[in-house]
C-alpha cells in the first residue's frame, strides 16, 4: 500500500506495476521503408504518454497500430494484457481523435457523439443522456443540433474529444490534438485536456511534432527519430538529461560544445573545450573514460552574462563578445561571441528594470559567461 | 488658367476616347452580365427556341403538305388572325394504351437499367478512387476508351456477341455446356446488356468525381467508434456519396428512357420503348404532331421528377 502511494504520479517507477499498453519489439515496413524500427515501450493506466518526434519519424505510424488501422510487420501490441495484433479496429477498446477530427460532415454534433454509442447497441435513452453529458463536459450543449461545416476549429476539436471520449474507452489515442489551433486556443485547450485526462483517468497517447505541447501535457515523453526511440522520460528527464544531442537540441535549445575528458573525477568529469577556449566542471554523475571526445549542451537558460568578471579561471566561464539582443519583454535572448566563430545563446529575465544605475548590456559589449557545475550535461553521442 | 484639372476635362470632351472609355467602363461594370450571357444565348437559341418549336408542332394537326402539320397562326382576312391551338395529341397519348404502356415500359426499363448501372458502378468507381495513383489513371482511361469507337458500333459488336449463332452461344455449345444457343438477342434481356453496357460509365464518372474528394478518414474514425465494415458503409459512405449516386443516375436514367438505337437494334421489334414509338410516328406514320406531343411528354415526365428533387434539395440548403 505505501507503494502505491508513492508511485501514484509516477507508475513507471513502481517495479510491481504492469503495464497498460505494452508494445513489443514492434516493427513496421512500408515497402522498403522501415517506419518504426523494433521498439519497446511500456505505458501505464493514468498516464499522459507523447511520442514526441519531426515528421517520417514513425510516431503516427506507432498510433495507427495501437488503434488498428495498421498491422505490425513484426512484434506484438498488449492493451491490458490481450495481444491486438488480431483484434480489427472495432473491436479495441481504444478510440482516435484525428489530426483532422473525421467528423462526419452528414451528421449533427450530437448524432456525431453518440455514433459510437449506436454502434454498441446502447439503449436511446442512454445514448441521449451520455451524449448531453459530454457535450456539457465540452461546452457545446447549445451546439448539438449544429452541423460540422457550423462550427469553428476549436469546437470542431472538442466535438471530436467528446466522440472520442463518450465510450469510455480505456486508451484515448491523439493525433497532433492541437494542431489546427491557433496560439491562444491551443494553450487553453491544453489545459482543458490535462483537466479532463485527470477528472477521467483514462490513459492517453499523444503524437505530436510540438515539443511544447509535449512538455506540458504529458507525464512521459518519448522522443521520436527515424523509426526508433531516442529517449523515453518525464519532461524534466529530457529537458534537463537528454542522453544525445539529437534529443537535447530537438528539446528546447542548446548550446553544443565539442570536447575532450581530461579528468574523471569520482563525483565529476572536466572536459576540455577548445572553441570556445574552457573547461567544463561537470558534477553529476557520469564515467567517462579520460581522452574519450564528449559534447557539452548547455541550456541557454542556465547561462549566466555579466559584464563584471565573476569567476577566475577558465572553468565554467568564458569571456565574450555581444553579437545579437533579442528583446522580448520578459526575457531577452543574447547571443554572444566567443572565441573567432563560437556563438552562445543566452536566455536572461529582465528582472530590473534598466536604468542609470543599472544600464543594459549592450552590442559589442564585452560580457563574461559562467554557468553553474550541474547546469550542463556531458554527452557521448 | 490651364490648370491640370481643365487639361482633364479636355481630354474627357475628345469623342474618341470618351467613348472608348465609356465603353471600358461598361464592361467592367457589367462584366457578370456579360459573361453569363454566353451560355444564356446558347441555351436560348439551341435548346429554349426548338422546344417552343416542337411543342408548337404538338399543338397542330396533320395535314398533307410540306411541312405536314397545319400551322399555328393564320391569316383569314384583311386583319384578322387566326389561332388554332390543338391539345387532341395529347388526349390521345393518354386515352391509347399503346402510349401509356410504351411510357410506363420504357419507364422500368431505364429504371432497372440505372439500378443495375449503380449496383455495377458504384464498386467499380470505389475501387478506382481508392486505387493508387498509376492505377486511378489507367484504371479511368479504362473506362473512357470505349468512348473512342463509335457507340452504335458497339452496339453491332453486341448484336455479334449475342445472336444465336454469336461468339457466346458458340462458346458455350463448344465447350458442351449447352446444346442448342440459348435466345439472347432481340428481347428485353438485349435491351438490358445494351444500356447498361452503354451508360455505365455515366454512372462511374460522376461517382468516381465525388469518391474522389471523400475523406477516407471518416471511414477509419467510424472503425474506430466501433462500426463493423459493413456498417461504415451504409452509414458513411453511402450518405457521403449520395450526391455521386444521384448525379449518375440522372446521367444514366434521361438519356436510357429515350433510347432508341439500343431497343431497335437488340430489342428488335419485341421491346417497346418510348424512342421507337417516336420515331415510328415521326418516319413511318408521318405524323410529326403526335410526335412532338410524345416528345413533349416525355420531357415533362423527365424534368418534373427532377425539378421536384432540385426543390427539396434547395430547400433542405436552406434549412441547415
Amino acid at each position: 500500500m505505501v507503494n502505491a502511494a508513492e508511485y501514484e504520479d509516477r507508475p513507471w517507477l513502481d517495479p510491481e506495476a504492469e503495464p497498460f499498453i505494452k508494445v513489443q519489439s514492434v516493427s513496421k515496413q512500408f515497402g522498403d521503408f522501415t517506419a518504426v524500427d523494433s521498439v519497446d515501450l511500456e505505458i501505464y493506466k493514468g498516464e499522459l504518454f507523447c511520442l514526441l518526434g519531426g515528421s517520417g519519424c514513425g510516431k503516427s505510424t506507432l498510433l495507427r497500430m495501437l488503434a488498428g488501422f495498421e498491422t505490425p510487420s513484426s512484434g506484438s501490441i498488449l492493451i491490458d494484457g490481450v495481444n491486438m495484433n488480431d483484434v480489427p479496429p472495432y473491436e479495441r477498446p481504444v478510440n482516435m481523435m484525428f489530426q483532422s477530427y473525421a467528423l462526419f460532415p452528414h451528421m449533427s454534433v450530437e448524432k456525431n457523439v453518440g455514433y459510437g454509442l449506436r454502434r454498441d447497441g446502447v439503449a436511446v435513452s442512454e445514448i441521449e443522456q451520455r451524449v448531453q453529458e459530454m457535450l456539457a463536459m465540452v461546452e457545446l450543449s447549445q451546439f448539438a443540433k449544429r452541423k460540422p461545416h457550423q462550427l469553428s476549429g476549436g469546437q470542431k476539436q472538442r466535438v471530436a474529444l467528446a466522440r472520442a471520449l463518450v465510450k469510455q474507452p480505456k486508451v484515448l489515442l491523439l493525433d497532433e490534438p492541437l494542431g489546427a489551433l491557433d496560439k491562444r486556443l491551443r494553450e487553453q485547450t491544453q489545459y482543458e485536456l490535462m483537466n479532463i485526462q485527470e477528472q477521467l483517468g483514462v490513459t492517453f497517447v499523444v503524437v505530436t511534432h510540438d515539443q511544447e505541447e509535449a512538455m506540458t501535457l504529458s507525464t512521459r515523453i518519448a522522443v521520436m527519430d527515424t523509426g526508433r526511440f531516442q529517449q523515453i522520460g518525464t519532461p524534466t528527464e529530457i529537458y534537463e538529461f537528454p542522453n544525445s544531442r539529437l534529443v537535447a537540441n530537438f528539446i528546447g535549445n542548446a548550446n553544443m560544445f565539442e570536447g575532450r575528458v581530461v579528468e574523471n573525477g569520482q563525483d565529476h568529469v572536466i572536459v576540455e573545450s577548445r572553441h570556445p577556449e574552457c573547461n567544463f566542471y561537470v558534477d553529476h554523475g557520469m564515467s567517462i573514460a579520460e581522452g574519450s571526445k564528449v559534447w557539452v549542451a548547455l541550456r541557454p537558460e542556465k547561462v549566466m552574462i555579466s559584464k563584471q568578471q565573476t569567476a577566475d579561471g577558465n572553468t565554467n566561464t568564458v569571456k565574450g563578445m555581444v553579437h545579437d539582443i533579442g528583446y522580448l519583454g520578459g526575457t531577452s535572448t543574447y547571443r554572444v561571441k566567443v572565441g573567432d566563430e563560437h556563438l552562445v545563446e543566452i536566455t536572461s529575465p529582465n528582472q530590473l528594470r534598466p536604468k542609470d544605475g543599472n544600464p543594459p548590456i549592450d552590442w559589442d559589449e564585452e560580457v563574461y559567461l559562467s554557468w553553474e557545475p550541474s547546469s550542463s550535461v556531458v554527452l557521448v553521442k | 488658367m490651364s490648370t491640370p484639372g481643365e487639361t482633364l476635362a479636355t481630354a474627357d470632351a475628345d469623342p474618341k476616347s470618351s467613348l472608348l472609355q465609356r465603353l471600358t467602363r461598361l464592361a467592367q461594370d457589367h462584366w457578370r452580365t456579360l459573361v453569363l450571357f454566353v451560355p444564356f444565348a446558347w441555351l436560348l437559341i439551341f435548346f429554349l427556341a426548338p422546344f417552343f418549336i416542337v411543342l408548337k408542332i404538338s399543338m397542330a394537326e396533320t395535314t398533307v403538305a410540306s411541312p405536314p402539320f397545319t400551322p399555328m397562326i393564320q391569316w383569314v382576312d384583311e386583319g384578322i388572325m387566326h389561332i388554332r391551338v390543338v391539345v387532341d395529341n395529347f388526349a390521345y397519348l393518354w386515352e391509347d394504351d399503346l402510349y401509356v404502356d410504351t411510357y410506363l415500359n420504357s419507364l422500368k426499363i431505364s429504371v432497372t437499367s440505372t439500378i443495375l448501372c449503380l449496383l455495377l458502378g458504384y464498386p467499380i468507381a470505389y475501387a478506382i478512387a481508392r486505387s493508387s495513383h498509376t492505377t486511378k489513371h489507367i484504371l479511368l482511361m479504362l473506362i473512357i476508351l470505349p468512348f473512342w469507337t463509335s457507340f452504335l458500333l458497339r452496339v453491332y459488336a453486341w448484336m455479334g456477341l449475342l445472336a444465336d449463332q454469336g461468339t457466346i452461344n458458340d462458346l458455350l455449345i463448344a465447350l458442351g455446356l449447352i446444346d442448342e444457343p440459348i435466345r439472347m438477342l432481340y428481347n428485353t434481356f438485349a435491351v438490358y446488356v445494351g444500356i447498361v453496357y452503354t451508360y455505365v460509365p455515366f454512372m462511374i464518372l460522376p461517382l468516381y468525381a465525388n469518391m474522389e474528394k471523400l475523406d477516407w478518414e471518416l471511414l477509419e474514425a467510424a472503425a474506430d467508434l466501433g462500426a463493423k465494415p459493413t456498417t461504415t458503409f451504409f452509414t458513411v459512405t453511402l450518405p457521403m456519396t449520395v450526391p455521386g449516386i444521384v448525379a449518375g443516375s440522372l446521367l444514366v436514367f434521361i438519356p436510357a428512357t429515350g433510347e432508341y438505337v439500343i431497343p431497335d437494334l437488340l430489342g428488335g421489334g419485341n421491346v417497346l420503348m418510348i424512342g421507337r414509338v417516336l420515331y415510328n410516328e415521326f418516319n413511318a406514320n408521318v405524323d410529326w404532331p403526335v410526335a412532338s406531343a410524345v416528345a413533349i411528354a416525355l420531357l415533362l415526365l423527365l424534368v418534373l421528377p427532377m425539378m421536384l428533387y432540385q426543390h427539396i434539395q434547395a430547400k433542405e440548403a436552406q434549412g441547415s
